[in-house]
């Protein structure tokens, strides 16, 4: 049976991301954890994060932050909101901290701007700047639910981008890793779909 | 482009159950909180809050065992309020599902709480409800009130807003108790007032009692999303009727 992690570190709301992966899940095993053994055993790794980003990063630490960090080197992985901003080189927020490297491009505070606000907390169109399999059977610029207030403007592993005042990267990754800015596991169908399309999802 | 204008059906759940009263008094039963989430979630609502207008110790339960089911079907995000009064509420309500809190009463008491809250869970899930009441008869300045409208507190609703963005609030949900329940619009003058006083995205509530009313709260109010209950709750529209009122004036929402 195909197990897929979704990595507690204590941060955000696991409840919905694992409720949307039951939701989609045939026969996989859906095993929010924060045990190193487990993690190492899964075949696929989700990350999620919500909150600030300083919190996170000091939360997620030790032998735990040591295996996922071995494990997304080839599993499959989906990383989510601030699990995303982690991959990064650094983010301003908190005065500035250092993230995983593991993605091209920094967390920066979205640029304001006289019409918008932030946080940035919506529906927001997804455009997408390359094909990938997790965009399978979800439609060019569809909407997406974003709440946060840091963003990558630019990257070389950009697969998506998303207009809110200025553009910025609603997705990325390489190879194994997709990771995204928005919600789908609050983003109802679509969002639904993109889960069910990372249980599918064979590297 | 930019984000889409929002619109966010309101349930205000007492003992597990929905109801709808005008400032608390005739209060009548409009069904079950889950039936009713999954209808909005399929007709397109672009977020549910539920509010917990009773919010004792015993109904708490109540509550958190309602927001688990409504999360377990429905895939977009919840707003949860009523009666939340320290870290440990907060980390029940998310973990029972909730994505975002509404926080009223205990932010005027002790404003070090938002900050505490927001330090915690970040500003994207502290939401501060604030009431507000017109002062005079000039409709140009408002106060904040507690307790349904009952309790004035003499606090400025301008000068509190930018207080609670100080303090880490990650959105207002701003409600006329002029206009509550009265179906005769929003206070688009109030809405502005605080849209333009603050970069948080502003909630518009209390009053809603047609589809135009929707829009002008965003066209004339600058509020991100509006909010309403029982223009959807008793099938007068839809939430799809709604969306589509909005778009048709030109406003970005998502279908």
């Amino acid at each position: 049976m195909t197990k897929i992690a979704v990595i507690d570190y204590g941060m955000g709301n696991l409840h919905s991301v694992s409720k949307a992966l039951d939701e989609v899940s045939d026969k996989e095993k859906i095993l929010v954890t924060s045990d190193p053994e487990l993690i190492k055993s899964s075949d696929k790794i989700v990350l999620p994060g919500v909150g600030a980003i300083k919190g996170c990063l000091q939360a997620f630490s030790g032998e735990l932050r040591n295996e996922v960090v071995e494990q997304i080197k080839n599993k499959p992985t989906l990383a989510i909101c601030v699990g995303m901003q982690m991959l990064l080189e650094n983010s301003e927020e908190n005065g500035g901290v250092k993230c995983l490297n593991v993605l091209d491009g920094k967390v920066v505070k979205i640029p304001a701007s006289e019409d918008i606000k932030i946080p940035h907390m919506g529906w927001n169109k997804v455009k997408f700047l390359s094909d990938h399999f997790l965009w399978n059977n979800i439609p060019d610029c569809s909407f997406f639910y974003f709440v946060h207030s840091y963003c990558c403007l630019s990257s070389s592993d950009a697969i998506s981008e998303t207009n809110h005042g200025n553009s910025f990267i609603s997705s990325l990754g390489k190879e194994n890793i997709f990771s995204v800015q928005f919600h789908p596991e609050k983003s109802q169908d679509l969002g639904l779909q993109l889960y069910k399309n990372f249980l599918d999802w064979r590297i | 482009m930019t984000v889409a204008k929002r619109v966010i059906p309101c349930l205000d759940v007492n003992k597990g159950r929905v109801v709808k009263g005008v400032n608390f008094l005739n209060i009548k039963d409009a069904g079950d909180p889950v039936e009713i989430s999954r209808r909005y979630d399929e007709q397109g609502a672009d977020e549910i809050t539920m509010l917990d207008i009773t919010a004792s110790n015993e109904t708490r339960e109540i509550t958190y065992k309602t927001l688990e089911s409504i999360a377990g079907q429905v895939f977009i995000p919840l707003t949860v309020g009523g009666g939340i009064r320290n870290i440990e509420d907060i980390k029940r309500l998310l973990r029972s599902g909730a994505d975002k809190v509404s926080i009223n009463t205990a932010a005027i008491e002790n404003p070090d709480f938002i900050k505490e809250a927001s330090d915690k869970f970040g500003s994207q899930c502290i939401v501060v409800a604030v009431d507000a009441k017109s002062k005079d008869n000039t409709c140009s300045s408002w106060e904040v009130v507690t307790y349904g409208g009952r309790q004035r507190t003499g606090i400025d609703v301008i000068e509190w807003v930018s207080k609670v963005k100080e303090f880490g609030a990650g959105e207002i949900l701003l409600t006329s108790m002029d206009r509550d329940g009265t179906k005769e619009g929003f206070d688009n003058k109030l809405t502005k007032a605080v849209s333009s006083s603050v970069p948080l995205p502003v909630i518009a509530s209390g009053g809603a009692g047609n589809l135009q009313h929707l829009v002008d709260g965003i066209k004339e109010g600058g509020a991100e999303a509006v909010l309403a209950a029982s223009i959807f709750h008793y099938f007068e529209y839809t939430i799809q009727e709604a969306k589509q009122t909005l778009r048709e004036s030109g406003l970005e929402i998502r279908i």
